[in-house]
């Protein structure tokens, strides 16, 4: 009997396909989450709109409250540690949660290096805004990408821009002739390796989800036909004026995401989204996005 | 040597595709040779010869069954004698009884627990054996498996790692707590395809 393989990590992810992961800081936001139809909860002190607002650095969430969170519902948990800070995820593998995010919502503990998730028996997903970034978490051993969007401001632009450019970089990879990948693997800082599995397979290796500003069914649905295999909603939930209601409709959204009709009436009488911040007003140095190397 | 014809026409097996793994089933149908379809919708039962119930994650695709008033078309399917397979949160779906929960369709006279192995980290690899096929073990993936913990007289178990059973048929249901779309070996596809072919 074999635990913690490869195939292990990236197949949680794969059963995750097709769902929404959402935000929650609180029990009663668990249960809303999963009678909604979430596939999984991602355990938080205070969702990235929060957090944004507070200011200051962003740590790991307190156990008591991931493990709250983890009682009371049967879908996966998932929690998040700080860019590089190995110790905070150490601290997560044994509380048993069942996926790490090594996420730059938080204050990221090292500038340089990320947490060797090869280490661990848990998998991870890590945040990437394209092809290069997204290969190095890979290299690193995560089991699931999401591209990272502009979390806590309610605007899927940056979603949409890493997303679309994740597609044409693995298009473009995909059609080099072979002697050009080792170019564009330096080009990158990819990996050659899983440079040329993009090449061979035409697609990532592990399982990309979407994060970062998606807050209403047709968002959901524009990031799935762009190409993602499921999304999660951060801040758009419970920032939300009725979060039941919105949850329910973005889950039926991510699965009916290439019918209108469907769409069109999931997104009927659902209240007002979250506030939708406007990026160019936010200074440069609180972009949570640009954080990760 | 797997069957994809039934009725001089190519097998075509629907994959539940609400929530979860779908398209892996799909690929593993398509390299043994038949036709496979997403089922987003009740209608769609009409046109498939054999459904599969993927895996993913059951309270999401119970919900998702539910509102889109699936259950009447699945019954349907299942009382003409279609063959169904259900993968980890399929078996769920169709069990008699689960535990805890008040979700199961009744298509397989067994009772079943989710995610009794533990969490995540307690989720793992095993190789197994075949009842229906003496070749090579079969490398299988369980991911915060189910257990069946009793089964009817009925229930036909094809195999089992340390007294749980982990893969079972019942007339034209087939169940496993495992997950056979996430390898490239395509026996219980095959043997899938087969009953199809007898149903």
């Amino acid at each position: 009997m074999e635990k913690g393989t490869l195939k292990l990590k990236t197949g949680l992810a794969e059963m995750l396909k097709g769902g929404v992961i959402m935000d929650v800081t609180t029990v009663e936001q668990a249960k809303i989450a999963e009678e909604a139809g979430a596939v999984s909860v991602m355990a938080l002190e205070r969702i990235p709109a929060d957090i944004r607002a507070a200011g200051g650095v962003a740590r790991m969430t307190d156990p008591e409250i991931i493990l709250n969170i983890m009682d009371a519902v049967t879908i996966p948990v998932m929690a998040k540690c700080r860019i590089g800070h190995f110790a905070e995820a150490q601290i997560l593998e044994s509380l048993g949660v069942d996926y790490i995010d090594e996420s730059e919502v938080l204050t990221p503990a090292d500038e340089k290096y990320h947490v060797n998730k090869w280490n661990f028996k848990v998998p991870f997903v890590c945040g990437a805004t394209n092809l290069g970034e997204a290969l190095r978490r890979i290299g690193e051993g995560a089991a699931m990408i999401r591209t990272k969007g502009e979390p806590g401001t309610g605007n899927v632009v940056e979603a949409v821009r890493h997303m679309r450019t994740i597609r044409d970089e693995i298009k473009k990879v995909a059609s080099l002739p072979k002697e050009e990948l080792m170019a564009i693997a330096k080009e990158m800082g990819a990996p050659y390796e899983l440079i040329l599995n993009v090449h061979e397979s035409g697609k990532l290796p592990v399982v990309n989800f979407s994060a970062g500003g998606i807050s209403t069914p047709a968002d959901a649905s524009l990031i799935m036909q762009l190409g993602a295999d499921g999304v999660f909603v951060g801040s758009g939930i419970f920032k939300s004026e009725n979060p039941m209601k919105m949850a329910k409709a973005i889950v039926e959204a991510t699965t009916h995401f290439k019918n209108p009709e469907i769409l069109a009436k999931v997104s009927r009488g659902l209240g007002s989204a979250m506030y939708g911040m406007e990026l160019s007003k936010i200074p440069k140095e609180d972009l949570l996005s640009v954080r990760g190397w | 040597m797997v069957v994809i014809i039934k009725n001089k026409e190519l097998i075509r097996v629907g994959v539940l595709a609400l929530q979860g793994a779908f398209r892996e089933h799909i690929n593993c149908i398509k390299k043994c040779g038949a036709d496979a379809v997403e089922i987003k919708f009740p209608y769609q039962l009409k046109e498939i010869d054999g459904l599969i119930i993927p895996g993913g994650e059951s309270t999401t695709i119970n919900k998702l069954i539910k509102k889109y008033d699936f259950k009447p078309y699945l019954d349907e399917f299942y009382k003409s004698g279609k063959a169904i397979y259900g993968t980890c949160a399929g078996l769920i779906l169709i069990a008699k009884k689960v535990a805890n929960e008040d979700f199961g369709l009744g298509y397989i006279d067994v009772e079943v627990a989710r995610n009794s192995y533990g969490r995540q980290i307690d989720s793992f690899e095993e190789y197994i054996s075949l009842g229906f096929n003496g070749g090579e073990k079969f490398k299988a993936i369980f991911i915060r498996a189910p257990k069946i913990l009793s089964a009817g007289p009925d229930v036909d178990i094809l195999s089992e790692i340390k007294d749980n059973i982990i893969l079972a048929s019942q007339g034209n249901v087939l169940v496993s707590t495992f997950h056979p779309e996430l390898q490239d070996d395509t026996r219980i596809h095959e043997y899938f395809l087969n009953m199809i072919e007898k149903s």
